[in-house]
C-alpha cells in the first residue's frame, strides 16, 4: 500500500442510464479506480440536496450525481430538476467554503461504459489533488472540547 | 418556599425577544404565577448562578431555555439547568436550531472579531484593542466567556425534552405549552412524548397561509421593495423568496397573510431533516426555463442562498457550518 490519499467518493447513479453505464463498464472489464461507492437511485431527480449534504457531513470527500442525458429521462423531466438544482446547490456549498470540484454532475447513458470509467477516473484524481475534506472533524473540534470542560465545571460547582 | 411548581427561564445567545413573547401571553401570566414560583429568570427576577448551583438536582419543574450556545458561559448554564430541571424546553428558534446567531457559523470567531474590532469602515481602533478573555485589574482577574467558533443548538449540547420553535414562539402556542406542562405536573394529563415539537403543527406554513396557490412557475426573483405584490396570490408564485414550503406551520402564517414572505423561523416540518436543502429543492423545481443553463442563470440571481435558506437553521443543518 502506498501512502497516497485515497478519496472516499459517493456516486448517486440513476437506475435507467448511469447505473447501467457503470454495469457496462464492469462487464466490459474497463479499469477505473475503486474509490466511488455507487448508490442506485430511481432518477437523478430523486437525489435531494439533503442526500448530498449528508454525504459530505458523514465524511465523503466528493459526490458524483449521474443521470440520463437531457431529453432521455425515463420520467420525462427528472434530470431537468437535477440540472436546475445543481447550480444553486453548488453556489450554496461554495458559500460554505467547499471547493466547487467536490461535487460533480454528469450525464452517462447505459451505452457509455467508457464515459463512466473516464468520469470516475478523472473525479478520483481531482479529489485526490484537493485532499481530504473531513467535514465532521472540522465542525466538532472547538466546541466539543470546550463542552466537556463546561460539564466538568458543573460537576465541580454542584456537590453531588 | 411555597409548594408551587418551580419555573425557570434563561437566555443564552439570543436577543431577548423570547422573554417578551412570554409576556405576550397577557393575563395568562397570572395563571403561571398562581401555579409556579420563579426560581431563576435573569430578565425578570434577581437570582444568581450560585443560587441555581445550590438547588437539588431536578428541583426546577420546567425550564424554558432560549438562545443558542455561543460561548462557554452559555454552555455552562445549559449543563447546569439540565441537571437542575425535570423538563428542559428548547424555546424559540435559537435554542431549537441556532437561529439568527447561527449564521455566525459562516465565519470563525476570529474573523468575526476582526470585522467588529478592526475591519468595519466605521471602526476607529488604531491600537488594535481586542476584547481579552482574562484581564488583570487591581481588584483581581476579570474573566470573559470564551467565544466559540461554532454556534450550537441546545440539543447539540445537552439532552432536551421538548422543542418550541419560532422567532419568537407565538403567544397562543406558549400558552398551550404552559397549560400542557401544568396539567401534566398536576397529574391531570400525560406529558407529550420526549423530543416532541410542541406548540406547532406537523405540516408546512403554506397549509395555514390564506393566499391562493396555483401551479408554481417563476421566471425570476423579486424583492418586496421592487413591486406591489398581489394581495391574494401566493408570494412564491410572484417571485418572492418565501420559505413557506419548507417551514413548519403553527404561527398561523402571520407574515404571509400581511404580505411579508415567510423567513422560516419555525424550522423544518415533520419528516424533513434539513430545511435549506428542501427549500433549494423546491425552488429549483419551480423555476420555469427550457434549458439547464437558463435555469442556472435564474437561480444565480438569488444573492445569498445560505443566508436565505438557513436564516434560522444553519447551526442545526446537516453541514452545520462553513469550512474553516
Amino acid at each position: 500500500m502506498s501512502d497516497q490519499f485515497e478519496p472516499r467518493l459517493i456516486g448517486f447513479l440513476c437506475r435507467w442510464c448511469s447505473y447501467n453505464g457503470a454495469d457496462l463498464a464492469g462487464t466490459s472489464r474497463m479499469k477505473y479506480p475503486p474509490n466511488l461507492v455507487p448508490i442506485k437511485t430511481n432518477c437523478s431527480g430523486r437525489v435531494d440536496p439533503t442526500h448530498i449534504f449528508k454525504a459530505f457531513a458523514e465524511g465523503a470527500d466528493g459526490v458524483l450525481i449521474a443521470g440520463c442525458h437531457p431529453g432521455d429521462c425515463h420520467y420525462i423531466n427528472g434530470n431537468y430538476r437535477t440540472a436546475g438544482r445543481f447550480p444553486l446547490m453548488k453556489k450554496m456549498l461554495e458559500q460554505l467554503g467547499l471547493e466547487p470540484g467536490r461535487v460533480r454532475l454528469e450525464w452517462v447513458s447505459a451505452a457509455e461504459g467508457d464515459k463512466f470509467a473516464r468520469v470516475v477516473t478523472e473525479f478520483t484524481e481531482e479529489i485526490r489533488a484537493l485532499g481530504p475534506l473531513g467535514w465532521r472533524t472540522q465542525t466538532d473540534v472547538d466546541p466539543a472540547q470546550a463542552g466537556s470542560a463546561a460539564s466538568d465545571r458543573v460537576e465541580e460547582a454542584v456537590p453531588a | 418556599m411555597s409548594d408551587k411548581f418551580k419555573f425557570a427561564m434563561y437566555w443564552a445567545g439570543s436577543c431577548g425577544g423570547c422573554e417578551i413573547a412570554v409576556l405576550e401571553i397577557k393575563d395568562k401570566i397570572l395563571e403561571v404565577d398562581a401555579n409556579y414560583d420563579v426560581v431563576f429568570w435573569p430578565v425578570a427576577a434577581d437570582f444568581k448562578y450560585k443560587d441555581v448551583e445550590g438547588y437539588d438536582d431536578g428541583f426546577i419543574d420546567v425550564c424554558l431555555f432560549n438562545g443558542c450556545i455561543r460561548n462557554s458561559e452559555n454552555e455552562y448554564v445549559a449543563n447546569l439547568l439540565r441537571k437542575k430541571s425535570k423538563v428542559l424546553v428548547a424555546f424559540g428558534a435559537c435554542a431549537t436550531m441556532g437561529g439568527i446567531p447561527g449564521l455566525a457559523n459562516e465565519a470563525t470567531a476570529q474573523q468575526l472579531k476582526d470585522l467588529v474590532y478592526r475591519d468595519n469602515p466605521s471602526v476607529d481602533n488604531p491600537e488594535g484593542i481586542y476584547p481579552q478573555e482574562k484581564y488583570e485589574v487591581p481588584e483581581g482577574e476579570l474573566e470573559l466567556p470564551h467565544l466559540y467558533d461554532t454556534v450550537k443548538t441546545l440539543d447539540q449540547c445537552v439532552d432536551v425534552d421538548y422543542y418550541v420553535p419560532g422567532c419568537p414562539p407565538e403567544a397562543h402556542q406558549i400558552g398551550a405549552v404552559l397549560d400542557a406542562v401544568t396539567a401534566a405536573l398536576k397529574g391531570e394529563a400525560e406529558l407529550p412524548p420526549k423530543g416532541a415539537v410542541v406548540g406547532a403543527a406537523p405540516k408546512t406554513c403554506c397549509d395555514e397561509c390564506k393566499r391562493v396557490k396555483e401551479e408554481k412557475k417563476i421566471s425570476g426573483f423579486r424583492r418586496m421593495w421592487e413591486f406591489f405584490p398581489d394581495p391574494e396570490k401566493c408570494l412564491l408564485e410572484q417571485g418572492v423568496m418565501c420559505m413557506g414550503p419548507a417551514t413548519r406551520a403553527g404561527c398561523g402564517a402571520r407574515c404571509t397573510n400581511v404580505g411579508m414572505a415567510c423567513r422560516g423561523c419555525y424550522g423544518p416540518p415533520d419528516g424533513v431533516v434539513d430545511q435549506g436543502a428542501k427549500m433549494l429543492s423546491t425552488l429549483a423545481s419551480i423555476v420555469d426555463a427550457p434549458t439547464p443553463e437558463e435555469i442556472a442563470e435564474i437561480a444565480g440571481t438569488l444573492p445569498d442562498p445560505v443566508g436565505t435558506f438557513y436564516r434560522f437553521g444553519l447551526a442545526s443543518s446537516l453541514l452545520r457550518r462553513a469550512k474553516v
